[in-house]
């Protein structure tokens, strides 16, 4: 019988998510979504910078539910990979590698995330 | 590339129900991974109810019970029944463990057990460790010296640089680490996973070998070393409590301290 016939094993359907994989992959996708602002970030730019009439077709664009989603999805975004980013950080240093300390970190990571967004929110 | 479903011959049909004979007051429902290669069928969840009055406490317990009373088919590797060997690594209501070392007790609703994730099956609860195991004699895990021993005693190691190899030389190789490992389940073909970079660590740090420069060398890749993303996996399930995530750190941190 031949290696290549063996099934293979149930993964990511049968695990139990601990509380650190679940930040793992949510810090890859806010990456993700932060390159896509990026994008959005430039044209918003070359907008203003273009005159006054794309510009506002934008702004209001934003001022949609749509674009408050989105903006909102940016913010939780940037505020979640920066905060998760201060966190692998001391990692590097070899710190916080205990098992409490990871599970701990973690829900401050996602505590300041939140606070964050919000914060930034309702000042703007 | 991440591959997210099971392939075709991987999907897991529903199994059979074996309950528990003469109405026993204890029944506990252990739900198993079953795949016999030769058979042409895809894997399936058996159901075995179990009278945990006349059974031990531990999964391993449960199992074997299983397979002597109600089905000798069934198949895992189990010896030393008390957590030292590592045979007995499954997944147990979704987490990687020993299965002689988990108390049926401790889990709520119906134990599902499956083989190690994202491995080769070779008959229900074993998994094909070939490749894990080819990744631990790749990092080479043996002593290597250029001065000869002292010819009146052996290479003595003080107090506190044994500790430091402690923990990393604790290592059973059950697997239950590299298994966890998202990364490891992506790239197990190129990344070498959390329990092969344990045991790399174990002879970074060990005073006596002298192939550090070496083995530094050997896990400077984008992949052997640096799949690794501080998912934490690996360490959260350890079932001997080890670290293997600040191990690879303090390796990543020893590669980037050679480079100043």
């Amino acid at each position: 019988m031949s290696k290549e016939e063996r099934p293979l094993s149930p993964h990511l359907t049968i695990y139990r998510w601990p509380i650190t994989m679940t930040l793992s992959i949510l810090h890859r996708m806010t990456g993700f979504a932060l390159s896509v602002g990026l994008v959005a970030f430039v044209v918003w730019l070359q907008a203003i910078a273009w005159n006054a009439i794309p510009y506002e077709t934008l702004a209001t664009a934003m001022q949609s539910f749509i674009g408050q989603i989105l903006l909102l999805g940016w913010l939780f975004s940037f505020s979640f990979h920066f905060a998760n980013g201060v966190r692998h950080l001391v990692w590097d240093t070899g710190r916080m590698f205990e098992k409490q300390q990871a599970d701990t970190s973690a829900w401050v990571v996602l505590a300041a995330a939140v606070l964050m967004t919000v914060g930034y929110w309702l000042a703007i | 590339m991440a591959e997210f479903r099971l392939p075709p011959n991987s999907r897991i049909r529903k199994g059979r129900h074996f309950p528990v004979k003469n109405g026993a007051g204890n029944v506990r429902r252990f739900v198993v991974y079953r795949y016999s290669p030769g058979s042409g069928d895809n894997p399936c969840m058996d159901t075995y109810e179990v009278d945990m009055d006349n059974c031990g406490p531990m999964v391993l317990d449960a199992l074997i019970k299983i397979k002597n009373e109600v089905d000798p088919t069934l198949t895992f590797r189990r010896s030393c029944r008390e957590g030292i060997c590592g045979s007995c690594a499954m997944n147990i209501d979704g987490r990687n463990t020993l299965a002689c070392t988990v108390p049926a007790d401790g889990i709520s609703g119906d134990v599902k057990v499956y083989p190690l994730p994202h491995m080769g099956v070779v008959k229900d609860l074993v998994p094909d460790l070939t490749n894990f195991y080819a990744q631990y004699a790749s990092v080479k895990p043996w002593l290597q010296s250029r001065t000869p021993p002292p010819p009146d005693q052996e290479r003595l190691q003080s107090k506190e640089d044994q500790e430091l190899i402690d923990e990393p030389a604790a290592c059973i190789l059950c697997a239950c680490c590299s298994t966890a490992c998202p990364s490891y389940w992506w790239n197990s073909d190129r990344y070498l996973g959390p329990a092969a970079l344990l045991a790399a660590y174990r002879w970074l740090v060990d005073s006596r070998d002298e192939a550090t420069g070496e083995r530094l060398d050997d896990l400077d890749d984008p992949f052997r070393l640096y799949r690794c993303h501080t998912i934490m996996n690996c360490t959260n399930t350890c079932p001997k409590n080890l670290n293997p995530a600040k191990a690879i750190a303090e390796t990543k941190k020893m590669l980037a301290e050679r480079r100043h």
